[in-house]
C-alpha cells in the first residue's frame, strides 16, 4: 500500500514536504492508524497523536485524502491510494501530523462548557426526566477531535473570533440542558456577528464529523432560540 | 493601545433574520414577474392572450400595487445585499477603519439606489 505523508519538523526543515511510504500488506480489516503505526516502525521520526485507538479520545484526527477524520476508525480498504495524509487544516503545525489546538480549545472554553446552576446542591443528583435527557442526544457524544472546526472555512478565516462548529455544538448542549440556569447569558455570549453569525450553514462540519453529529442543526437551534426571545 | 481581539457586539440576529425574510420576498417577486412574462410571451399566444409589448409593460407598472411591490422587492434586495456584502467585508478587510469606510460608502450607495428606484418607478 502506498502512502504520502506530510512531514515538517520546524527545527530542521525549512519547508514542509510530502514523503512517500510503502507497506507490503493487504488492507483487510485494518484501520488507517494500524498502518501508521507500521510506518512508524520503518521511520520512527514520524510524529502523530494517538491514544485510545478506537474513536473515543479524538487524538488522531487528521486530513485523510483531503477529508478530516479519525485515523483509528477509518478503514484502509475505503481509501484510494496513494493515501495522502496531512495535519488538520487551519491550525499551526507543531510537527508532522501534530497541530497546535490552543485556538480550538480557547473557543471551546469561551462558551463556558460546564453546568451553571445557582441552586444549592440537592441531597442526591439533579434529576432529569427521560425527555429532558433525550435533548442531549447528538450533543454530548462530541469528543472534541476538531475535525469539524478545522473543516470550516469560517474558522480558517476568523479562528480568533468565530467559535466554530464544535464550540457551538457544545454551547447548545448546555443551553438545552434542563439543569442549566444560564441560558440567557449563554445566548448573550453568542449573539455576535463573529462568534455565531460567521456560520453560513455550508455543513462541512456535518459532512466530516466522525461521530455522525450535526453541528449545523445545533447552530440553527441556537438561532431559533435567539429569534424566540427577540420577537 | 494593546492589540486585543474583541468580540461581543450583541447584534447579528436581525441581519440574519432580515436576510431570510428578504430572500422570501425576492423569491415571490421573481416568480411573479417570470410568470407574467411567460404568460404574455409567445407561449401565452396559445392561451389567446397575445404577446408582451411596451403598452402591456407600461400598464403593468402603472398599477400602484405593482409599483409598491417592485419597490418592496428592491428594498429587500438592497438590504439583503448590504448584509451579504458586510459579511464579505468582515472576512476580507482586516483594518477596522477601512471596514467602517466601506460600510458608510455602501450604505450611501444603497440609499441613493433606493431613491433612484422610487424616481424610476413613479416616473413611468
Amino acid at each position: 500500500m502506498k502512502f504520502k505523508i506530510y512531514r515538517y519538523n520546524p527545527e530542521t526543515d525549512e519547508q514542509p514536504y510530502m514523503r512517500n511510504y510503502e507497506l507490503d500488506m493487504e488492507a483487510g480489516d485494518m484501520m488507517l492508524l494500524d498502518a501508521l503505526l507500521l510506518i512508524r516502525e520503518q521511520d520512527d521520526s514520524l510524529s502523530l497523536r494517538k491514544s485510545c485507538r478506537e474513536g473515543v479520545c479524538g487524538s488522531d484526527a487528521m486530513n485523510i485524502n483531503g477529508r478530516n477524520g479519525l485515523a483509528c476508525i477509518t478503514k484502509l480498504s475505503t481509501l484510494k491510494q496513494p493515501i495522502e495524509l496531512r495535519p488538520l487544516p487551519g491550525l499551526p503545525v507543531i510537527r508532522d501530523l501534530i497541530v497546535d489546538m490552543t485556538q480550538f480549545f480557547k473557543q471551546y472554553h469561551s462558551i463556558k462548557p460546564y453546568l451553571v446552576n445557582n441552586d444549592p446542591p440537592p441531597e442526591t443528583e439533579r434529576l432529569q426526566s427521560p425527555l429532558q435527557r433525550a435533548e442531549l442526544d447528538g450533543l454530548y457524544e462530541c469528543i472534541l477531535c476538531a475535525c469539524c472546526t478545522t473543516a470550516c472555512p469560517s474558522f480558517w478565516w476568523n479562528p480568533d473570533k468565530f467559535v466554530g462548529p464544535a464550540g457551538l455544538l457544545q454551547a447548545y448542549r448546555f443551553i438545552v440542558d434542563s439543569r442549566d440556569q444560564a441560558t440567557s447569558e449563554r445566548l448573550d455570549n453568542l449573539e455576535d456577528p463573529y462568534r455565531l453569525f460567521r456560520c453560513h450553514s455550508i455543513m462541512n462540519c456535518v459532512d466530516v464529523c466522525p461521530k455522525g453529529l450535526n453541528p449545523t442543526a445545533a447552530i440553527g437551534k441556537i438561532k431559533t432560540l435567539m429569534v424566540k426571545r427577540t420577537v | 493601545m494593546v492589540d486585543r481581539i474583541v468580540t461581543g457586539a450583541h447584534y447579528g440576529l436581525r441581519g440574519w433574520l432580515v436576510q431570510r425574510i428578504s430572500a422570501v420576498i425576492m423569491a415571490v417577486y421573481v416568480f411573479f414577474v417570470a410568470g407574467y412574462i411567460v404568460l404574455n410571451s409567445h407561449f401565452g399566444d396559445h392561451l389567446g392572450r397575445g404577446g408582451l409589448d411596451y403598452y402591456k409593460w407600461v400598464m403593468l407598472f402603472s398599477n400602484p400595487l405593482m409599483r409598491s411591490f417592485t419597490l418592496l422587492f428592491l428594498i429587500a434586495l438592497f438590504y439583503h445585499a448590504w448584509i451579504g456584502l458586510r459579511d464579505i467585508v468582515m472576512d476580507y478587510v482586516r483594518s477596522a477603519k477601512v471596514r467602517l469606510l466601506i460600510y458608510v460608502l455602501l450604505t450611501v450607495l444603497l440609499l441613493l439606489y433606493s431613491i433612484w428606484a422610487v424616481q424610476i418607478l413613479w416616473g413611468i
